[in-house]
């Protein structure tokens, strides 16, 4: 084969040079090795008794569950530890992993710093999610909030639990009105786009019309 | 074929047998005209056409002109749901309504979604908890306008055979098209159209180790259908475009070949896919077997995990080299998972945690034995990171006699 046949070829050969992944690699070493896990049923009982806040969303139903345990010092407000334990996919696992990261890494994030990452700074990152995986890295997010809440509420702080003016729209999976308006924001048009993003409606389909109301709303705020 | 990689997942594709590469080879650049030409070229082309349509007619005990040359399996289904129902209801206004079953392929299934659009009405039968149609229900749900029947030969997830002989039986005896997609059938099950009984017949080559994007559809001399494609006149005026004889003569091939070897092939990996159920369900508490216990081809495991989701395992085997599938939402585009393993009655909870071994001609009890020694480690530390622990109690009547010895007992541990 002449050089140019090579050339030639080159367009349709498929990558052999490392194994192919569906994940990027960032997704993958925390996918693998996964940050701040509790490995068992034992020792996510031994740390719910010194956890500060335990949050839990999703079921097994869905596919997804998550549940989170932060430790919280309450001199300086700082998330000290932040463990978690998960029923999910790959992007599951590794956003949650990396959520973890993020709120321990520099010796801990500020509780009030902590509730304002969304979804997309995680996705960030990890450096990107696959479209429609993006749903996934959801739920450690909102475990992440409930975790908080429980905090306030076993520190005798309950003035502080946050219900963020947001009204959970979706029962099942506690998704607000705040997470459409997120989607919205990042594009979805359609009720179908919101619920790849979000899961809405899914399992609790009493809640498409109030969501498709919300849709409607939120493109008027913001895109007409 | 690459040694490092144990590839459990023959019902998504097969690789191309060497055997059938080799004859397909000489029609790329040595024997390529165009079978519609008069020259010399072309009339060596329309030969081995018109020889490899023989090979599959005689394999189906039909006519070669009863053997139709497509696409893709997908096609071939395409073209006989929407041909059939196109001709019977529109061009002699026979009736618009069709009979499935909720577990058929994607293929089947948005066809018929298609036709609802155009005004066609469609039954979707429900399956038992084995994936099994009841052959009584289609007897109930034969209307005067019926004008087509369409259930598969086997199940691509669960491997679930189902009673085509029956069936066609009362699609006769009520004179209604019968129409079976027997792509997952091949290797495994004989193929005779007058023994089944059905009046159209879908096979692709991708599953039986020919190359992919070549299909067939046996059409029975009296059954009419409007095409989908339309142009220069090939297949009788029924798909038109040039004829794809590389892989025409690799599709004859490959249905000669597992047709030939389908009983031994059967023998060989019954012995390889029980030995994998055993293990799995002896070693790994709280799974069991999706699809039907006997009627089920030798090369299907299809098996539920609970408290794991199933996406997370496929990724985990893959890093060790084993290939496998899913039916977990994750790895589906509409977050639902399987279509088939929910209408069995199976719940959500352990639809996520299914997983699809499909064995071939190329696996070796060595990958088996392989994928039995990491998959317990697998689902141990994926359990352990899971907050999930559904009650064995409430699967009972889905786990066998020896996984519900570990299964419950590790339950009252907890």
């Amino acid at each position: 084969m002449s050089e140019n046949d090579m050339k030639t070829h080159v367009d349709v050969k498929a990558t052999v040079e490392s194994k192919k992944w569906f994940y990027n690699e960032v997704v993958r070493e925390h996918f693998f090795n996964p940050k701040n896990l509790l490995k068992s049923e034992e020792e996510a009982e031994e740390y719910s008794k010194e956890a500060s806040g335990i949050g839990q969303v999703g079921s097994p139903a869905c596919g997804d569950m998550m549940k989170m345990w932060i430790k919280v010092d309450s001199e300086t407000e700082t998330i000290v530890e932040c463990k978690w334990q998960t029923f999910g996919c790959a992007s599951a696992i590794g956003s949650t992993s990396m959520l973890s990261v993020m709120l321990t890494e520099n010796k801990g994030m500020k509780v009030e710093e902590a509730l304002k990452i969304k979804p997309q700074d995680i996705a960030n990152r990890l450096k990107g999610l696959p479209q429609r995986k993006f749903h996934c890295s959801v739920l450690g997010d909102k475990a992440l909030r409930y975790a908080v809440n429980d905090y306030f509420r076993k520190s005798g702080q309950s003035d502080r639990v946050i219900v963020d003016g947001a009204k959970i729209i979706d029962k099942i999976l506690k998704i607000t009105d705040k997470d459409i308006e997120e989607a919205v924001l990042e594009g979805a048009v359609t009720l179908e786009d919101v619920q790849k993003k979000t899961k809405v409606g899914i399992h609790d389909k009493s809640c498409i019309p109030e969501v498709e109301q919300l849709i409607r709303f939120y493109q008027e705020k913001y895109l007409s | 074929m690459e040694t490092n990689t144990v590839y459990l997942d023959n019902s998504a594709t097969t690789p191309v047998d060497q055997r059938v590469l080799d004859v397909m080879l000489p029609y790329f650049n040595e024997m390529y005209g165009n079978p519609g030409s008069m020259h010399s070229k072309g009339l060596e082309s329309q030969s081995a056409l018109e020889e490899s349509r023989k090979k599959i007619g005689d394999i189906l005990n039909a006519d070669s002109d009863e053997i139709l040359f497509t696409g893709s399996g997908t096609e071939s289904i395409n073209m006989a749901i929407k041909g059939v129902a196109h001709f019977y209801g529109k061009n002699i206004n026979k009736g618009k309504h069709i009979i499935t079953q909720k577990t058929e392929h994607h293929a089947v299934l948005d066809s018929c979604e298609f036709l609802e659009k155009e005004g066609y009405e469609v039954t979707y039968l429900d399956v038992d908890r084995y994936g099994m149609v009841c052959v009584d229900d289609i007897r109930k749900a034969i209307r005067e306008d019926t004008i087509l029947v369409s259930i598969m030969y086997v199940n691509n997830e669960i491997g679930t055979i189902q009673p085509i002989e029956e069936i066609s039986k009362i699609c006769k005896e009520k004179k209604v098209l019968f129409h079976t997609d027997a792509c997952q059938a091949a290797n495994y099950l004989y193929l005779d159209v007058k023994k089944l009984g059905v009046d159209l017949l879908s096979l692709n080559g991708s599953k039986i180790y020919g190359p992919k994007g070549v299909g067939i559809l046996f059409l029975r001399k009296g059954v009419m259908i409007t095409p989908l494609i339309h142009g220069g006149g090939q297949e009788r005026k029924l798909r038109s475009g040039t004829e794809n004889i590389p892989s025409i003569v690799g599709f004859a091939k490959a249905l000669e070949i597992a047709q030939n070897e389908k009983e031994k092939e059967s023998e060989r990996l019954k012995k390889l896919s029980d030995k994998l159920i055993k293990g799995i369900l002896r070693t790994i508490p709280k799974s069991f077997l999706n699809g039907h216990p006997i009627k089920r081809i030798p090369s299907n495991v299809n098996i539920s995990i609970l408290d794991v989701e199933g996406e997370a395992i496929l990724l985990y085997l893959d890093d060790l080299g084993i290939c496998a599938s899913t039916g977990s939402a994750c790895t589906s585009k509409t977050l639902d998972p399987s279509h088939v393993i929910l209408a069995t009655g199976l719940p959500y909870e352990a639809a996520h945690g299914s997983l699809r071994f499909t064995l071939g001609r190329f696996t070796t009890e060595e990958g088996v034995d392989t994928l039995l020694e990491v998959l317990p480690g697998i689902i141990k530390e994926l359990r352990g990171i899971s907050p999930v622990n559904l009650r064995a109690e409430d699967f009972k009547e889905y786990l066998s006699e020896e996984n519900k010895k570990i299964s419950l007992k590790v339950a009252k541990n907890n």
